[in-house]
């Protein structure tokens, strides 16, 4: 990302320039998911009695949080490959990872607050797992941090993956932490809620929600982050490619 | 290789400890970092005895955590701007000794300045923060912040932005060790039942034991040139 690539390294293979078949396909699927889990969230499943429309915006608030969980796991899996191949296809995965799964979890937390201020009456509150997620979404922006402040490509790489793989204990803590602190507002979705837990509702309590929230699991959890994180795989392979040409051409 | 794993890393700890109490650098501004800090709290809390006398465990932790900072981004830099670390890596010992050596040798100093705080903040907060428990919860949190603190500062000092990065690296990841240290602390000084805190410090040995084998397996991606 910084420093050139050595001039004598071979060029990095190129993919088809036009998107491959199958990734075009991939896009096209999760557009088309998207609106019918849209379709799905705020027509199909019913009001909730207690909560009103609000509600709805949960369809997205889990899910895009378990797709971030898949992403920031996609990047453990790059990081612990990365260190045992040296292969640079690992770091990329990883890397891309890391910003699709920073994006979901952004995207988590700010539909949380926009249903907290009706709900909890607050944009934010000190709960425990608001300030994990927070703390989860802040260590990875240490991650990119860390990364943009190495020029050795091959340090770079290696850095990053040690601390991918250890940031990943902040994931685990916001997952679970509303089991291990019962002093959390945070509702669970899946076993009973915290006793103080506000906003509570029953999956089966609505007619459509479990279909709903299904579809939407789908869409946000594994087919978003999928085709998020092969797009920025192909750029990154791009990106490397222009700056081993940009190398080549400065030395002739 | 004719040194052991055990001899070599109590050669690296020798080595820090006696440079430690020649130039007194270390240990001697953690020390100072510590108590002006808890000064500090204890003026900005004033107004408030109640909120000041609840707060005792998390000021004790916070305090340490940046202490252990302090301490780490010294001894790590110290290690590499005089050539040290090369040193090492030329030496025929294994990266796993290099590792537990400087950990062993930064969890002393954080030790030694949290075992300062306790008798420190009995007085000025006029709570028991002095007791075998939280003697145990001190060595425990320690070793977390240590672990996770050695291996990020072998990393950030080979960094373009060095001591700034560390803090930023290293609190998000040292939180689980924060969170159940400070949990224990608060129970143990409300005085509520052995079993409802001594989870927390189960919580905390586990804690301590996946960082200790996650940093122990890592080190030697992060010193390798």
């Amino acid at each position: 990302m910084t420093a050139l690539p050595r001039t004598d390294a071979p060029l990095p293979a190129i993919e088809t320039r036009p998107a491959p078949r199958r990734l075009t396909i991939l896009t096209v699927v999760t557009i088309l998911a998207i609106a019918f889990g849209l379709y799905m969230a705020l027509g199909y499943a019913g009001t909730d009695v207690e909560q009103g429309n609000v509600q709805r915006i949960f369809y997205i608030h889990m899910p895009s949080f378990f797709g971030a969980f898949f992403a920031f796991g996609a990047a453990v899996i790059g990081g612990i490959q990365y260190l045992r191949t040296r292969q640079d296809k690992w770091d990329t995965l990883a890397l891309a990872g890391i910003e699709v799964g920073l994006a979901l979890s952004l995207v988590n937390l700010v539909t949380g607050m926009i249903w907290a201020r009706p709900i909890w009456n607050t944009w934010w509150t000190w709960d425990p797992r608001l300030t994990s997620a927070a703390i989860m979404v802040l260590t990875y922006a240490a991650y990119l941090m860390l990364r943009n402040g190495i020029e050795n490509p091959e340090r770079q790489k290696r850095f990053a993956a040690v601390y991918g793989i250890l940031a990943f204990s902040t994931v685990i803590i916001t997952l679970v932490i509303i089991r291990i602190r019962p002093d959390t507002i945070h509702p669970a979705v899946i076993g009973p809620s915290p006793q103080n837990a506000q906003g509570t509702f029953e999956l089966q309590a609505t007619a459509g929600v479990g279909a709903a929230l299904g579809i939407n699991f789908i869409v946000w959890s594994i087919l978003v982050p999928w085709t998020l994180v092969w797009h920025r795989v192909r750029l990154e392979n791009f990106t490397q490619r222009i700056n081993a040409l940009k190398a080549r051409l400065l030395d002739t | 290789m004719t040194t052991s794993f055990l001899q070599t890393v109590l050669a690296i700890v020798h080595k820090d400890v006696r440079a430690e109490l020649r130039s007194r650098e270390l240990v001697g501004s953690m020390a100072l970092f510590a108590l002006l800090s808890i000064l500090i709290f204890s003026f900005a809390l004033e107004l408030n005895r109640i909120a000041r006398e609840e707060a005792v465990g998390g000021i004790l932790w916070v305090t340490v955590a940046f202490a252990s900072i302090l301490g780490l981004n010294r001894s790590l830099a110290m290690e590499r701007d005089q050539g040290n670390l090369d040193a090492m890596l030329l030496a025929p010992i294994s990266r796993a000794a290099i590792f537990c050596g400087k950990l062993v040798g930064n969890l002393v100093f954080a030790l030694v300045v949290g075992l300062l705080l306790l008798p420190l903040m009995t007085l000025l907060y006029n709570r028991p923060v002095l007791q075998p428990w939280l003697l145990a919860a001190l060595l425990l949190g320690a070793l977390g912040f240590s672990t996770v603190g050695t291996l990020l500062a072998t990393m950030t000092v080979q960094t373009r932005a060095r001591e700034t990065l560390l803090p930023i690296v290293m609190l998000p990841v040292a939180l689980p060790v924060l969170l159940s240290a400070v949990r224990l602390t608060t129970s143990v000084l409300a005085g509520g039942a052995q079993e409802d805190w001594l989870s927390w410090l189960q919580i905390l040995a586990v804690v301590d034991v996946i960082y200790l084998v996650l940093c122990f397996v890592l080190f030697e991606h992060v010193i390798e040139e």
